[in-house]
């Protein structure tokens, strides 16, 4: 049986069609749920193993990136969606999902009931959107379930506000020893000013990840900037691969 | 109450570093600044909701009622907040107010919500009007406030405003009376020009003769109504008849003469638009719908259609950049989820035309925006309308020249997608029939956009209305498309158009043509604000509306999911067959227009256009250089060659994950692409190719090669991508000055000819290429008056060319990919320097730049056989790389295939074909039978012209520079025969762009620098 990966929809999200392909070529049941569907019947997590957070600008972006849309998961999901990680389902946030899942205080996570929020992505150091592709590392130790084994690469990174930031030293520094890094910008090619050139993290289960880059908007090797040269490494699938790997498992 | 949001660290917040950065030129250095976000509200609410909703606790500090405001802290010279004006779209505070009832606040219609930026400047010693100058970029007057209190004044009890005025309307709800009858001509016309009619006499006149008919005055009667026309009437007529809805100009009977004569053009459009897509048609069976609906559609392939349209908004972008260049997108996109049953916006297109951004401040006419406050204003709004509406910047282009220094020019494109058959009906017909209900999806009514499409239709002058200017929510659209296309998908609507230029007004006007009448309920419709009169309802442009026709039976169900989704969606009347569009408010009629008056009862304008030849320019002299080094240099850091990357990474060119060729391709992704390819569909290799055209700088010499060059450049791109030939259909979107002679536009009659002359060359080019129009738009009055005389556009034409490519994994791109590979022109050269960048870096002559004597021009049914040849090689796989000739010529496409690949090329410039061989005098041209006509072009060269730079720096048309592999090349030269295509020499190992000619080395320059001037900063 494949394992059943929601992408939520609505609310100005809007990379929700390439992530539900770059789940279904992952070999999930990929289905395009709208939040406001979700938020009328929370029941429909106990039917999924994925929960995916697609980027996008969730209410333009207003009040600070994500910051609205964790305001309606918290009013309208919060236990359900505790729950449903709890009992082992997976999430997972891609830019602007990776901010609603910061400021829901799931990731890094790891509080128990009362999530507090320890990290941010705030504006790019530039101050300014950026789209290009740029080399990502990623860690060989992390808890992170979705990112083992995965060879580095280039991926497409767009955002205006994908710079991470702790609250200080000390939350970095857990997130390190915890192996709760998962992907890094390889050195120089930090596009936003990120803290330690981290990308995305995981919680400490390494069921929950949130992300930058779109490894969803490299679906094929035409999409590749390099595309008309040998060096393209592997798509983004394998990503998406690890997380219905480990969704099966619990199947 | 006030809540502040401020970051903790001021290192940690790139808006306020960025802001310190754009003050730093006026005030001498780099303030210490921090931005703060403030929300207004007369509502009372518990600071942990504050602290929720309106801070990120990780590095924000937060001041509302529970904690001192940051005014209070010491530190600061200068407070400056910048507010909107009361009526101005705030998105911002909409998204607030819906967070506060998530939140489960209840928050009425009453309560105010606001949002503010206030800046905490530190830099002591500054005068309240240095401040005021340094700020003055940060907003603008039309629709900001700014307050500035200094520290000193702050001590004195100085504090900022708790709420900010809200509007207050009270229009009256009766519709007034307007008596056309009892007035003369005079009357008439200073009717028009109060109420912003932008009617002509005959208009006028029109319209007082259907009130005194005397059916008219039976049928006004037994609905109650006086004999009077009443300003609901005259506004919807206004709108309907607008230049910009009517298109009067491009329909108008034309008596042409120039110097072979004099004819009569009855309607440019029909003449030589429709003629020529009516001409192609047989052979395209792919065109579905084509200038009906809102965009042009074709068959993309067994299972999906694509529908392209563009637009231009120039008046709303020369007042305020940013909310006209966000409307511009948004707007667009509104076409394509309004044609037929509503297509998904694909990729959106954006070409920018604004004088020189290094302008000096004080050739700037007094009144006008400086240009590179137009430039940073439109481009962030594209960044924001495009990045937020999800969709990628699949192409587009930024132009420079000192004639759009009055108006700029926005053209904001759109492609869309949908099915072929929804529900098994084609999905490019809609159905509005009698007993429809007529709903309006999307954003709340208000003032903003008042006389958007007769305003376009006007020249800019000091009196232009503010209320023509809207600020689009990209969001808000967005949330409405997800809804739509979710509707559509279950059939719950019949017909769908968007609500654009003239508002209701023009959209349900069209709509009811289809049924045969309406009657609509403007009571019914949704206010941002109370207190708007009926005729402003009905003429508002406020964005983000749709209006669908819908049977009865489906209302509810499609008012529950708008309801569910979070979309406001109103049943606001009926689509009828009576005839009549009929308008009600208050309980009884205020309005009742006869649909065939309304529509066709438009008088024909009659025009003259006067063609005069311009003279021979004064003979061209430039110096022979010998080395041409240093002018590449030059001609690669002249602002309309130089690299755009810096605004272009802006845009998301990424989403939705069908993106193949990018903007910027090369192995660093910073050598500019002839166009964009996508991959539209996850389960198909088939990819659509993006390109444009546009070259206003030859209509310095004549409108016609203007146009050719246009189509031709566009065309050219297609081929130079990979794209299939036979599958390209384009999009015309005129920009002229005023072609209508008056007292104070004596020079109508000429730009009324160069107009006939572009559309002439516009039909050439596309039957010679096979290539449909399928849309277009023209704008027509970019004209200002500022400081005292006219400043008009060059007359410009874009053509944005869309096709298909069978297998997008062969598509091309412009960088060498390896050492050794040979290096080809295709095309003929005839060394015209006229109207080319050179032109542009020597100074002298027109708007300070010498001229270089006549100008090449297009020959399109030559250009074909080329292209059909190397479309063909292209699919066989012959080619390495293919960049097709445009701005700065050979020596600038040489140079950006060399930094793509990051690789060097040696040329031989010798044999140039086209070039006459100097010392034989007869040309090297690959096709025998170029020869004489080449010598022609020849013997036009003023011979002051060092053969040099006219190889190099001729911006002739009909040309590639492409690379192919050492082994492929007996069979590439050979899909070549007969054709002009020359060898010319290697890519290089070696980073260096060499060329000699005669023996002599006439170019070498080393990438760096190459790099180093393509890259130079063009603000």
């Amino acid at each position: 049986m494949k394992p059943k990966a929601l992408i939520l929809a609505g609310y100005g999200f809007n990379a929700d069609a390439e992530l539900r392909e770059a789940f279904g070529l992952a070999g999930a049941e990929a289905e395009r749920l709208q939040l406001s569907d979700l938020f009328a019947d929370p029941e429909i997590l106990e039917r999924a193993e994925i929960l995916a957070f697609p980027g996008g600008f969730s209410f333009g972006d207003h009040l600070g990136s994500g910051q609205v849309a964790a305001l309606l998961c918290r009013r309208y999901l919060g236990e359900s969606l505790r729950r449903f990680i709890a009992t082992g389902g997976l999430v997972i946030g891609i830019c602007n999902g990776f901010q609603v899942l910061t400021k829901l205080g799931l990731l890094p996570g790891g509080g128990g009931s009362a999530p507090s929020r320890e990290v941010t992505l705030i504006q790019n150091e530039s101050g300014l959107f950026v789209d290009d592709w740029v080399d990502i590392h990623f860690e060989h130790k992390t808890a992170c379930l979705w990112t083992r084994g995965l060879e580095d690469r280039m991926l497409p990174v767009r955002h205006g506000e994908g710079r991470f930031v702790a609250k200080d030293e000390s939350v970095l520094e857990s997130l390190e020893a915890g192996g709760l890094v998962a992907l890094r910008y390889a050195s120089g090619s930090n596009p936003n000013g990120s803290a330690r050139d981290i990308a995305g993290i995981c919680d400490p289960s390494g069921r929950v990840f949130g992300l930058m880059p779109h490894p969803e908007a490299f679906l094929v090797r035409e999409n590749h900037p390099l595309r008309r040269r040998a060096k393209v490494g592997k798509v983004g699938i394998d990503l998406f691969e690890n997380g219905v790997r480990a969704a099966r498992d619990r199947l | 109450m006030r809540i502040e949001t401020c970051f903790l660290r001021r290192e940690l917040d790139g808006r306020a570093l960025g802001a310190a950065k754009r003050l730093a030129p006026f005030l001498g250095s780099a303030p210490l600044l921090d931005v703060v976000d403030v929300i207004l509200t007369d509502l009372s609410l518990p600071s942990s909701l504050v602290e929720e909703l309106f801070a990120d606790p990780v590095v924000q500090y937060i001041a509302s009622a529970a904690a001192p405001s940051l005014g209070a802290f010491a530190g600061w010279d200068w407070l400056v907040e910048i507010a909107y004006r009361p009526g101005v779209t705030d998105t911002l505070a909409l998204t607030a107010r819906e967070a506060l009832s998530i939140a489960g606040l209840s928050v009425s219609g009453d309560s105010v919500v606001q949002t503010a930026r206030l800046h905490l400047l530190r830099f002591p010693g500054l005068s309240r009007e240095a401040v005021s100058r340094a700020f003055a970029p940060f907003w603008n007057p039309l629709i900001q406030t700014a307050s500035f209190i200094s520290a000193a004044e702050w001590a004195e009890g100085g504090r900022l405003p708790d709420l900010y005025p809200v509007v207050s309307l009270h229009e009256s709800r009766e519709p007034r009376l307007i008596d056309l009858a009892a007035m003369d001509d005079a009357a008439l016309l200073r009717l028009s020009a109060e109420r912003l009619l932008a009617l002509s006499l005959s208009e006028m006149q029109a319209v007082c003769d259907y009130y005194v008919v005397a059916a008219t005055a039976e049928t006004r009667t037994a609905a109650g109504l006086p004999p009077a026309a009443t300003d609901v009437e005259i506004e919807m007529i206004a709108q309907t008849w607008s230049e910009h809805c009517k298109h009067k100009i491009f329909n108008a009977r034309i008596e042409y003469r120039d110097e072979s004569g004099a004819q009569t053009i009855d309607s440019l459009f029909t003449t030589y638009i429709k003629a020529t897509t009516d001409k192609l048609q047989p052979s395209r069976p792919d065109l579905l719908s084509v200038f009906t609906d809102n965009s042009g559609v074709f068959a993309f392939d067994e299972s999906y259609a694509v529908c392209v349209k563009a637009e231009t908004h120039n008046s709303p972008s020369a007042l305020d950049p940013y909310g006209g260049a966000i409307t511009g997108i948004v707007g667009v996109n509104r076409d394509i989820l309004g044609t037929g049953m509503g297509a998904m916006p694909l990729f959106n297109t954006d070409v920018l035309c604004f004088a020189p951004p290094s302008t000096p401040d004080d050739q700037v006419p007094e009144g006008l925006l400086r240009p590179r406050e137009l430039l940073a204003g439109v481009h962030r709004g594209i960044v924001d309308g495009g990045n937020q509406s999800g969709i990628p910047v699949a192409a587009g282009a930024f132009l420079f020249d000192e004639s759009y220094m009055g108006k700029p020019l926005v053209f904001c494109g759109t492609g869309g997608i949908m099915p072929l058959r929804l529900r098994g009906s084609p999905s490019w017909e809609k159905r509005i029939e009698a007993g429809m209900a007529v709903v309006m999806v999307g954003g709340r009514i208000g003032k903003d956009g008042i006389h958007g499409a007769t305003f376009s239709s006007l020249a800019l002058d000091e009196t232009s209305p503010s209320s023509a200017v809207q600020i689009g929510d990209p969001i808000i659209q967005k949330r409405m498309t997800d809804f739509l296309l979710e509707a559509r998908d279950l059939g719950l609507y019949q017909g769908i158009t968007d609500n654009g230029a003239g508002g209701l007004s023009s959209s349900l006007g069209e709509m009811a043509e289809s049924s045969g009448g309406i009657r609509i309920d403007l009571d019914a419709c949704p206010l941002k604000y109370p207190g708007l009169s009926p005729w402003e309802i009905l003429v508002s442009e406020s964005q983000e509306r749709m209006s669908l026709s819908v049977l009865p039976e489906f209302l509810g169900e499609l008012l529950d999911l708008a309801r569910r989704r979070g979309v406001e969606a109103t049943a606001i009347g009926e689509f009828t067959d009576s005839g009549f569009v009929e308008l009600r408010s208050g309980g009884k009629t205020v309005g009742l227009l006869d649909l065939e008056f309304l529509h066709r009862g438009l008088p024909r304008m009659r025009l003259e256009a006067e063609w005069k030849p311009r003279p021979a320019p004064a003979s061209a002299t430039l110096v022979d250089r010998g080395d041409w080094t240093g002018t590449l240099l030059a001609v690669l850091a002249e602002p309309n060659v130089a690299s755009k990357e810096s605004l272009v990474r802006q845009y998301d060119h990424e989403v939705k994950g069908i993106s193949v060729e990018k903007p910027f391709t090369g192995l660093e992704r910073d050598a500019p692409s002839d166009g964009a390819v996508l991959k539209p569909l996850y389960s198909s290799w088939r990819g659509l190719c993006v390109t444009h055209g546009i070259n206003p700088r030859l209509s310095v010499h004549d409108t016609y090669a203007m146009a050719l060059a246009a189509v031709d450049e566009a065309y050219r791109a297609q081929i130079a991508l990979g794209a299939n030939p036979d599958s390209a259909v384009a999009l015309d979107n005129f920009c002229w000055p005023d072609p209508v002679a008056a007292p104070d536009n004596p020079e109508g009659a000429f730009k009324l000819a160069q107009l006939v002359r572009a559309c002439t060359g516009l039909r050439e080019a596309c039957l010679a290429y096979g290539l449909p129009l399928v849309s277009g738009k023209d704008s027509m009055k970019n004209d200002a008056f500022a400081g005292g005389r006219r400043i008009s556009v060059q007359p410009t034409l874009l053509v944005t060319v869309v096709g298909t490519i069978d297998d997008c994994r062969k598509a091309l791109s412009t960088d060498f990919l390896e050492p050794g590979d040979l290096i080809y022109i295709l095309g003929e050269t005839s060394g015209l320097l006229g109207a080319s960048i050179l032109e542009r870096t020597i100074p002298g002559g027109r708007d300070g730049h010498a001229e270089l004597g006549p100008c090449p021009a297009a020959r399109p049914e030559r250009h074909i056989l080329l292209y059909r040849a190397l479309a063909k090689a292209i699919s066989g796989r012959a080619l390495r790389s293919c960049h097709d000739l445009s701005d700065g010529g050979l020596a600038v496409a040489l140079a950006e295939s060399c930094l793509g690949g990051r690789l060097g090329a040696r040329l031989r410039l010798d044999a140039l074909p086209g070039m006459p061989n100097p010392a034989a005098g007869v040309s090297s041209a690959g096709a025998a039978a170029t020869t004489a006509e080449a010598t022609t072009a020849e013997a036009a060269r003023p011979e002051a012209l060092p053969r040099a730079a006219c190889c190099l720096f001729a911006e002739d048309p009909g040309r590639f520079l492409v690379s192919v592999r050492p082994e492929d090349r007996e069979r590439f030269e050979r899909s070549m025969a007969n054709l002009p295509a020359a060898l010319i020499g290697e890519v290089t190992e070696e980073p260096g762009i060499r060329a000699s000619l005669g023996g002599l080395r006439v170019l070498d320059a080393d990438l760096a620098s190459v790099e180093r001037a393509y890259k130079t900063p063009i603000a």
